[in-house]
């Protein structure tokens, strides 16, 4: 078994607008790639239950071409609402990066 | 060929351009300098209270920058979303500080203001139309939150710009605006590849991000009949087919397809060839255009007041489950609270312990060890200021001796500040993520002229 961060070169996550956060998983080579893509623990209902989020509304993208795995999220409660912990959502990507593959 | 070349000069008006990148940009002979000044990243605030984020002598270091290289080769400046929020305020406090600096300069010529700020009543009627519709994730809302919203901005496309720079503008001050219109604008003006005017417009609305090299802050974009060219400004700087093609990602959340007001961008089919170190080239990019005309609703509303106290803990009974504290002192202050007769409905609380739990969210994995410190925050957030300052004054002396264990004796923790408890004033939260179909792109828009001689 190995975790996402073990298999990618990096993963980040941002705001997309106040609503929404998007996480990319990169890699560098094609056969890692293809384990994150093809997991079934990297799956968007397990994005949802990580997040605490709308399985029906998450987005997954496989950027073949870069190598990258995206999802995309509405927040469970806008940017900057009164107990915000991370108003860029910059620092949201680590527990995607720490689930097993 | 029809070609727009544009200096895109930083990703964000006032956090500093690279002097030497930006003069290196006007030796490729721009035919226009584009730049966003806003974002609602940092959430809700400066909408609500319609203020920016960055200090005044910054917007002026920055704006001065751009209008000294737009005089010196005689082309316009346009700068979309003044502000951060693109209130009409944030667009008059621009058009401020660029006639002081048109003033101390001696330059003459004319100044467009576009305001896009709009008026609830207006707004509430269109939501009577039916011409008002949520975006996936937008929170619910009634015809009353149009009112509730201290300040709501609709976002421009490219044919405000367009239309002040024909009626003879050189520089161009926008309200809050899509980040690619901004720059969008003067390609499709000058007749070049529409989808690719938008695109490269996107690669390029953060600056320097989509090349190898961020130093430059800003970047260099030719949009032709066929394609755009992104060039990097600083001579060592790459910029690759990855570097431009991964910036679709960034802050999206569909890399292949993009709305605008006029229309919908989508770039799966993109072509990115590398041309030289510094340059890449981009073919495929599509625009399709839209039949109704819309724009994107932005709205912030006031919805208490808060006051923080910040206590710092590295009691190893606290470290060794730091939850069960924050959820024993949780329950016994808020039972005091309750018993000086304050209502539920007018205030909450939060603890946030960092060094533990306070950036990630959900459980904390097994078997991590106990943090060697933490800092508690306390959030109290209330109907008035007063009563927020009161409740974290119950909250005061539990936050300093609040044990773990109530059989030892009593320990005192660490504060950084007195008084310990922060007044932080008024706090907001956005409302809208709703679309407006409007009558063109001139409905909802105002344009003011100033003629400086």
């Amino acid at each position: 078994m190995a975790k996402v961060k073990e298999l990618s070169k990096y993963v980040r996550s941002k705001n997309a607008g106040p609503f929404w956060v998007t996480i990319e998983i990169f890699c560098d080579n094609k056969e890692n790639y293809e384990k994150i893509k093809e997991s079934p623990n990297i799956t968007k209902e397990k994005v949802a239950e990580l997040y605490n989020t709308n399985p029906a509304l998450i987005k997954k993208f496989n950027v073949d071409n870069l190598l990258v795995i995206k999802f995309s999220y509405p927040r469970p409660v806008p940017s900057g609402y009164r107990y915000e912990n991370d108003m860029h959502s910059g620092q949201q990507y680590i527990r995607l990066a720490e689930m097993e593959v | 060929m029809k070609t727009c070349r544009i200096l895109m000069p930083i990703g964000s008006l006032g956090a500093g351009i690279n002097p030497e990148a930006f003069e290196n940009g006007l030796t490729m002979k721009p035919d226009v300098i584009a730049v966003d000044a806003g974002s609602t990243d940092s959430g809700p605030a400066y909408l609500a209270t319609g203020t920016c984020k960055y200090s005044r002598a910054m917007l002026k270091h920055d704006l001065e920058i751009c209008i000294a290289g737009g005089k010196k080769l005689g082309i316009p400046v346009f700068v979309g979303s003044c502000g951060t929020c693109g209130t009409d305020n944030m667009v008059d406090l621009f058009a401020e500080i660029v006639e002081e600096i048109y003033r101390e300069r001696g330059f003459t010529g004319r100044i467009a203001r576009i305001y896009s700020q709009q008026d609830p009543n207006v707004l509430k009627k269109k939501f009577d139309e039916g011409k008002i519709y949520e975006l996936e994730g937008a929170p619910v809302i009634t015809k009353e939150t149009f009112d509730e919203c201290t300040n709501i901005v609709a976002l421009m496309g490219a044919e405000p710009y367009i239309k002040a720079y024909e009626e003879g503008a050189e520089v161009v001050l926008g309200g809050r605006t899509t980040d690619t219109a901004i720059i969008a604008a003067m390609p499709i003006k000058l007749g070049c590849h529409v989808g690719a005017a938008w695109h490269g417009a996107k690669v390029v609305e953060c600056g320097a991000q989509c090349t190898e090299d961020t130093e430059a802050k800003g970047v260099f974009l030719t949009v032709d009949e066929k394609g755009f060219l992104v060039t990097t400004l600083l001579p060592w700087a790459r910029c690759t087919p990855y570097s431009v093609s991964a910036h679709m990602l960034y802050e999206n959340v569909d890399p292949y397809r993009l709305t605008e007001p006029s229309g919908i961008v989508t770039t799966n089919e993109a072509v990115y060839t590398q041309v030289d170190e510094r340059s890449v080239y981009v073919t495929g990019s599509k625009f399709e255009q839209a039949k109704q005309y819309t724009m994107k609703l932005e709205g912030a509303c006031l919805v208490g007041y808060q006051t923080i106290s910040l206590v710092g803990i590295a009691d190893r009974a606290v470290m060794a489950e730091p939850e069960s504290w924050i959820k024993n002192i949780s329950e016994y202050v808020d039972t005091y609270i309750r018993k000086l007769g304050i209502s539920p409905e007018d205030y909450s609380f939060n603890f946030k312990a960092y060094g533990y739990n306070a950036v990630i969210d959900g459980p904390v994995p097994a078997g991590t060890p106990a943090p060697r410190e933490i800092g508690v925050l306390l959030t109290v957030t209330a109907k008035t200021q007063d009563l927020a300052n009161q409740i974290s004054k119950v909250f005061n002396p539990y936050l300093l001796h609040f044990p773990a264990d109530p059989n030892v004796q009593l320990p005192s923790f660490a504060f950084p500040f007195s008084p310990a408890h922060i007044p932080r004033g008024a706090t907001y939260e956005f409302k809208l993520y709703h679309i407006v179909k409007t009558e063109g792109p001139f409905e909802l828009v105002r344009f003011k002229y100033n003629d400086i001689k």
